[in-house]
């Protein structure tokens, strides 16, 4: 076992694949994505099962996410907008899910390579673009063009507007993906501190403490991160919508 | 990565394999990872473009596996579930309404019967107080006619007593001086004299 704080975001080929000369092997990060889609869907399949008018604990947890997301949805891009819900509902469980499980030791954190959240994002900002051309036509473009501004300041904020409209997808990806690796090597890096410190003797095992302390404490701070990091993707995905479903709102 | 130096310090006086895999700025020598290394050589993991074609296969047939399974099956379950307790709620608050109705119904059928009985029982007591009344005031009509036809009868009687009484006085008074006279004077007295003598004495 390595104390290299990065080890952990190694991508490992379990099952070599290889497709007209591009790798496409079986990696752990696939195993992960499995594993958290079979989480997710397990949990929520599993839970609701009894369908009870009376829900269970473990049914109100599910409902309870259902709900959550689809007043947030409703909040942010209106009822024309509930449309969307399977794909924000997904994009939340998976991404809530992979957070999640990425905080099991020894687990492999999806979320924590740039490729899948850029990926994700991606996902969301492409089906923004046609759904607003779909729906509106070129009037979609008017999300570019604020309301009330003087004809000469139009050029400049224009600009703006696309300039900030094409950074979302990288901010969008680059929020979860840092929020992520950047939480998982802190911990690694704390909990290495308790490894290699004890390993000096008995003042080392003292002086231990306060690196375990503060994993402990970050690892409480990691699953609020996890959390709240899936909440932001959603909501942003939510206002992001907004855009293509009224695209001259703003 | 403290521990990175450290290792590779101590790596140094092993010889020429572990030197070398210390060059490579890896720290690990099994052959999976190694192997990873040679690709990656040095790059942070997750920037290492290597795998990102299989990063994207996988996640597309995950998250579309997902998604398809969110939206078809684990959606409209759920979306169900809340509906029919929705449905559950308002069937309940509807019967709950529609029973106070008819409690509300059936107290204000009560409150009416119970006024009503009340009335009843007003008009009994006062025709029963009025009967009554009447009766009474029969009886005492009746009896008060009895005592005046009893008193005008004793009056009557009274009156004619005196009457009797009267006319008997001058007879007396006339036998009464017939005896005084003879007592007194001897002789004899007309009759129709005394009885003018009384008759005058009467007339005083």
């Amino acid at each position: 076992m390595s104390n290299d704080p990065t080890h952990q975001f190694l991508v490992n080929k379990i099952v070599p694949i290889e497709i007209g000369g591009i790798d496409f092997s079986f990696t752990n990060a696939s195993l992960f994505m499995v594993a958290t889609v079979g989480a997710a869907a397990g949990f929520l399949y599993l839970t609701t099962s009894q369908r009870g008018l009376i829900p269970t604990r473990m049914q109100s947890v599910s409902e309870m996410s259902y709900e959550f997301i689809a007043s947030m949805l409703r909040e942010g891009a209106g009822s024309q907008g509930m449309k969307f819900f399977p794909m924000v509902f997904s994009l939340f469980m998976f991404v809530l899910t992979a957070n999640l499980l990425g905080m099991f030791p020894y687990f492999f954190t999806v979320t924590s390579q740039i490729i899948v959240t850029f990926a994700l994002a991606v996902f969301v900002v492409g089906t923004v673009i046609l759904y607003g051309f779909y729906k509106h036509g070129l009037g979609f473009l008017q999300l570019f063009v604020p309301h009330g501004v003087p004809g000469a300041l139009l050029p400049l904020v224009v600009s703006i507007e696309v300039i900030s409209f094409l950074s979302r997808p990288i901010s969008l990806s680059v929020r979860l993906f840092a929020n992520m690796l950047a939480g998982h090597i802190t911990l690694k890096v704390f909990a290495g501190f308790v490894a290699s410190l004890s390993a000096l003797g008995a003042l080392g095992i003292g002086g231990a403490i306060l690196p375990l302390l503060m994993t402990v404490a970050l690892t409480g701070l990691e699953f609020l991160v996890a959390f709240l990091q899936a909440y932001v993707f959603a909501v942003l995905t939510c206002m992001y919508l907004n855009d293509a479903v009224h695209p001259g709102s703003h | 990565m403290f521990v990175t130096a450290a290792y590779a310090q101590s790596t140094t006086t092993e010889g020429a394999e572990a030197h070398d895999a210390a060059a490579a700025g890896e720290v690990h020598t099994e052959t999976g990872v190694a192997h990873e290394g040679e690709h990656g050589s040095g790059v942070f993991p997750p920037f290492d473009s290597s795998h990102f074609a299989s990063q994207l296969l996988w996640l597309a047939i995950t998250f579309g596996l997902f998604y398809l399974l969110m939206s078809k099956v684990i959606i409209p379950r759920i979306g169900g579930i809340l509906e029919t307790r929705h449905d559950r709620i308002a069937q309940d608050l509807d019967e709950a309404s529609r029973l106070k109705g008819e409690a509300d119904a059936a107290i204000a059928a009560y409150e009416q019967e119970l006024s009503d009985a009340r009335a009843k029982g007003h008009s009994i007591a006062d025709t029963a107080r009025e009967a009554a009344k009447n009766k009474a005031s029969a009886d005492r009509v009746a009896v008060e006619a009895d005592l005046a036809k009893k008193i005008a009868a004793a009056e009557t009687r009274i009156a004619d007593i005196k009457t009797k009484a009267l006319s008997d006085v001058g007879a007396i008074a006339e036998e009464t001086a017939t005896a005084v006279v003879t007592q007194l004077i001897g002789g004899t007295v007309t009759k129709a004299e005394i009885s003018a003598a009384v008759k005058a004495s009467a007339g005083n």
